[in-house]
C-alpha cells in the first residue's frame, strides 16, 4: 500500500517552523568563548558573586567531570564535542518581574512561544530561561502570600540560602555521572519552589526553556522542595532553533518530597534535531509522599534521560510516564528507575515510545526493591510502535528484586499499526492520514489524559496538523 | 431516486488465490438479501472486497453503485457513497473514546452530504451536527440497541466482549445510517436475545431507508429478519437463490446437499 507509506511519512513529522526563528546573539552581555576549562568555572562563580561554598562545589564537580569517562551505554555519544560548545551565554543579567522590562527581541522570542498568553490563562507562576540565564519570572500573589517560593535557582542561593544549602546537591551529587558533574561545574538558571506545610498549589507552575544561538550548552538545574503535605504541579518546555551544528542540554532537577507531599513534574521537550539531551532528573519521596513524572520527548538528536523516584518512607507512591517520539535522525532513549527502600511503597512505570523514518526509541529501566521493603508493588508496562520498517525499538528493563514478597507484573508490547486496523477505520469514512493519526493519538492517550488540557490540544493539533496533505 | 449497490460478475483473489468465481447480485435500498454458504465460500472475501480491503485484488467484473464502478475506491469513499460493512471480528483501537470515535465517522460520511444542500455556518462540512445534539443522538442509540450508556466513553471495541462488539457494530450502522448495509456473520456468537434485538433493529432500519446484504451460517437470524431473498454461495459463485423457502430447504438437507450438487461433473 504506497498510500499508506506515504500517510505515515507525513504522521508525526512534528511541525518545527513554529519554533525555528533566532535572535541575534551579538548583543549579549557575556558570551563565553568556546570550551571548557577551570578559568569557565571560576568565571561563571564570578560573574554570580557566589558564596565560596558554591565557588568549591563546582571546582570539586569540575574535577570529577574531568576524570569521569563517557557512559558505554546508551546513545552513541562520541560525536558530542564538548570542546565546541559555548558554556555560558547571557543576553542580560537583569530578572524581570514584568514582561515589559524584559528585552523587546527576548519577549517576541516568549510571544511567539506562547508564553506570556498561557500564564494569563492558566498558569500560577512562569520562569523564562534565555541560554544561560532567567530574565523573567512571576508567582501569583496569592501563592507568594501563602509562602510559596518560586524563583530562579541562581536568585534562591543569595535570597534562601540555609534551605537551599541544606537540600541542593543532595539528591543528585556532582559525583553520580558525567553529565551530572558536568551540570554541577557551570550550571546556571532553572526554577527553585518551595512549598510550605500543608499548601497546595492548585494551578501549575511552569518554566520555559529556550536556547537561542549556535553550539549552545544549557545546563539548568532545579530544586523543588515540597515540604509535608503540599502538593504542586511544574511544567517545563523546552525549544530551540535548527542549526547545522550541534547544541547541549544537560539539566539536573532535584525533588524533595517530603511525608505526604504530593509532586507532579511535567515535561514536554521539543528541542530541534541538533540537540544533545542529556538530563538526570530524581526525586526522593518520604512516607505517603506521591511523585509523579509525566515526561514527554519528541524533539532532540539524542535524547538519554531516565527519571528516577527513590521511594524513602512507608506507603510512598511513585509514577513515571514516559513518551517518546523518534523520528528521522533521532534517538530517544528513554525511561524511568523506582528504588523501593521502605515497605508498602508502591509504583507504576509506563512508556510508550513511537519511532518512524528510521528513528530510534529505546526504554531502559530500572526497578530495584531493597532488602525490609516489604509488601511492595510495582507495574511496568512498555509499548512501543513502528511506523515503518526502517525504525526501531529496543527494550532494556533491569529487575533488582530482594525482597521475596513483592508483587512486580511487566508487560511489553511492539506494535505496527495494521492494515486490518486502518481498513476498519476507512470503512467508517474516515481518509487514510485521519485513520493513522486517531491510531497514533488513541496510542498517546495515556500520557495527553494527564496533560492540561491546552496541552494535550496543542499535542494533538500538532499531529493532526501535519495531516493536511492528502491521500489519493 | 434508490441507491443500489451491483456485482457484476466479480472474479477475486487474494495473494494469487483466486476465491470469487463470478458473482453476480444486486441490492438496492429496502431490501434485504441474505447470503448463506458453507465454510470457505467466498462471503467474507465478498463483504470485504464490497468494502475495498486493500488485501482482495479485484481481478474482472465491477462493483457498481448507483451505476458507477466503485473498483479501486479507497474504503472512506464507499462509506461516503453509502456502504457499511458490520464486520464478523471488529477491531480494538486503544486510546479512542467510542463517542469520540463515532462523531468523527459520522462528521466525514454525513458531512459531504449536508454540504451540498446548505452549508454550514463555520463553513466546514463536518461541523453541522454539534457536540450537544450528537452526544442525544448517541444515547438514543445507544438505548436502541440496549447497550449500557457508559459504552461511550470506553475505547473502541477494547475490552468488549464478542456479543458487545457485535452490538457496537449495529449501534454503529445505526448512527452513520448506510444505505447499504453489508453484515458479514453478525449473528455469529450472539446469544438469541441478541439476536432478536439485532434483527429488529436492522428491520427497523431497513423499511424503505436501508438495502441489507447479510451474511451468515444460521438460519436463526432469518425467522426474525425475514429477508426477501436468500443465496447460496458454493466456491465461490452463487449457486443458487430464491426466497425464504430456500433458507428451510438448507435447514432441512444441510450443506452437504449443495456442495454435492454444485461439484461439477467429474470427467
Amino acid at each position: 500500500m504506497l498510500a499508506t507509506l506515504m500517510a505515515t511519512k507525513q504522521v508525526l513529522d512534528i511541525d518545527y517552523t513554529k519554533y525555528n526563528f533566532h535572535d541575534t546573539d551579538e548583543n549579549y552581555e557575556y558570551k563565553f568563548p568556546k570550551g571548557l576549562t577551570r578559568e569557565v568555572v571560576e568565571q561563571i562563580s564570578k560573574i554570580k558573586n557566589e558564596p565560596d561554598w558554591m565557588r568549591q562545589f563546582r571546582l570539586r564537580a569540575y574535577d570529577h567531570y574531568l576524570k569521569r569517562p563517557l557512559p558505554t551505554w546508551g546513545g552513541d555519544l562520541t560525536t558530542l564535542k564538548f570542546d565546541d560548545m559555548l558554556y555560558y551565554a547571557s543576553p542580560t543579567q537583569k530578572k524581570s518581574r514584568s514582561w515589559d522590562d524584559v528585552p523587546s527581541y527576548i519577549k517576541d522570542t516568549f510571544d511567539k512561544l506562547g508564553i506570556p498568553e498561557a500564564e494569563r490563562k492558566f498558569l500560577g507562576g512562569v520562569g523564562a530561561q534565555y541560554e544561560s540565564e532567567v530574565v523573567y519570572h512571576s508567582l501569583r500573589e496569592d501563592l507568594a502570600k501563602k509562602g510559596v517560593l518560586f524563583t530562579d535557582t541562581d536568585s534562591a542561593l543569595r535570597e534562601y540560602p540555609e534551605i537551599f544549602k541544606k537540600h541542593f546537591g543532595t539528591v543528585i551529587p556532582p559525583e553520580d555521572n558525567k553529565f551530572a558533574a558536568l551540570n554541577s561545574a557551570v550550571w546556571s538558571g532553572g526554577s527553585f519552589i518551595y512549598v510550605p506545610e500543608g499548601v497546595s498549589v492548585d494551578v501549575p507552575l511552569q518554566a520555559y526553556f529556550r536556547i537561542n544561538t549556535q553550539n549552545m550548552g544549557q545546563f539548568e538545574r532545579t530544586l523543588i522542595i515540597a515540604d509535608k503535605n503540599s502538593r504542586i504541579h511544574y511544567i517545563e518546555g523546552c525549544t530551540a532553533p535548527v542549526y547545522s551544528t550541534d547544541s547541549l542540554h544537560s539539566a539536573v532537577v532535584e525533588i524533595i518530597a517530603k511525608p505526604g507531599a504530593h509532586v507532579r513534574y511535567t515535561t514536554i521537550q521539543n528541542w530541534s534535531n541538533d540537540v544533545y539531551n542529556l538530563v538526570t532528573k530524581r526525586a526522593y519521596a518520604y512516607a505517603d509522599a506521591t511523585v509523579e513524572w509525566v515526561d514527554g520527548n519528541l524533539g532532540s538528536k539524542l535524547t538519554m534521560k531516565y527519571p528516577s523516584i527513590y521511594l524513602l518512607g512507608p506507603r510512598a507512591k511513585g509514577e513515571i510516564l514516559s513518551v517518546a517520539f523518534a523520528g528521522k535522525n533521532q534517538h530517544q532513549d528513554a525511561g524511568g528507575k523506582v528504588v523501593h527502600l521502605a515497605p508498602f511503597t508502591t509504583s507504576r512505570i509506563t512508556s510508550k515510545s513511537i519511532s518512524k523514518d528510521g528513528g530510534r526509541s529505546t526504554y531502559r529501566g530500572l526497578l530495584h526493591v531493597g532488602k525490609g521493603a516489604k509488601g511492595v508493588k510495582s507495574t511496568v508496562r512498555c509499548d512501543a510502535l513502528l511506523m515503518d520498517e526502517y525504525s526501531r525499538t529496543d527494550t532494556y528493563p533491569y529487575n533488582e528484586i530482594n525482597e521475596d514478597d513483592a508483587t512486580i507484573t511487566h508487560e511489553a508490547t511492539v506494535g505496527k499499526i495494521g492494515e486490518d486496523q486502518l481498513f476498519y477505520l476507512m470503512s467508517r469514512g474516515l481518509s487514510e492520514q485521519e485513520a493513522l493519526s486517531m491510531i497514533v493519538m488513541g496510542f498517546m492517550e495515556p500520557f495527553t489524559k494527564e496533560l492540561p488540557m491546552e496541552y494535550a490540544i496543542e499535542l494533538n493539533r500538532l499531529i493532526q496538523m501535519e495531516m493536511a496533505g492528502s491521500v489519493g | 431516486m434508490l441507491t443500489s449497490l451491483e456485482i457484476k460478475d466479480l472474479h477475486v483473489s487474494i495473494e494469487s488465490k483466486q476465491i470469487l468465481k463470478g458473482v453476480n447480485l444486486k441490492v438496492t435500498q429496502g431490501e434485504i438479501h441474505a447470503i448463506m454458504g458453507p465454510n470457505g465460500s467466498g462471503k467474507s472475501t465478498l463483504a470485504n472486497t464490497l468494502m475495498g480491503h486493500p488485501k482482495y485484488k479485484v481481478d474482472s467484473g465491477d462493483i457498481l453503485v448507483n451505476g458507477e464502478s466503485i473498483v479501486g475506491m479507497s474504503p472512506d469513499l464507499r462509506a461516503r457513497k453509502g456502504l457499511f460493512l458490520a464486520f464478523q471480528y471488529p477491531l480494538e483501537i486503544s486510546g479512542v473514546p467510542l463517542a469520540q470515535f463515532l462523531r468523527s465517522a459520522y462528521r466525514s460520511v454525513k458531512g459531504g452530504e449536508q454540504k451540498s444542500t446548505s452549508p454550514s455556518p463555520t463553513g466546514v462540512g463536518g461541523e453541522m451536527i454539534s457536540a450537544l445534539a450528537f452526544k442525544k443522538k448517541l444515547e438514543e442509540k445507544l438505548k436502541e440497541v440496549e447497550m449500557d450508556p457508559a459504552f461511550a466513553k470506553r475505547y473502541l471495541n477494547e475490552g468488549f466482549s464478542g456479543g458487545e462488539k457485535k452490538r457496537a457494530e449495529i449501534l454503529q450502522m445505526a448512527i452513520l445510517e448506510p444505505a447499504i448495509a453489508i453484515m458479514d456473520e453478525t449473528d455469529s456468537g450472539l446469544d438469541i436475545d441478541a439476536i432478536r434485538k439485532v434483527a429488529e433493529v436492522v428491520s427497523s432500519m431497513a423499511g424503505p431507508k436501508m438495502g441489507v446484504l447479510l451474511i451468515t451460517h444460521y438460519q436463526r437470524i432469518l425467522q426474525y429478519l425475514k429477508p426477501q431473498f436468500i443465496h447460496i454461495m458454493v466456491d465461490g459463485r452463487i449457486f443458487q437463490s430464491g426466497g425464504l423457502e430456500l433458507a428451510q430447504l438448507l435447514e432441512e438437507k444441510g450443506y452437504e446437499w449443495i456442495e454435492k450438487e454444485a461439484a461439477p461433473p467429474a470427467s
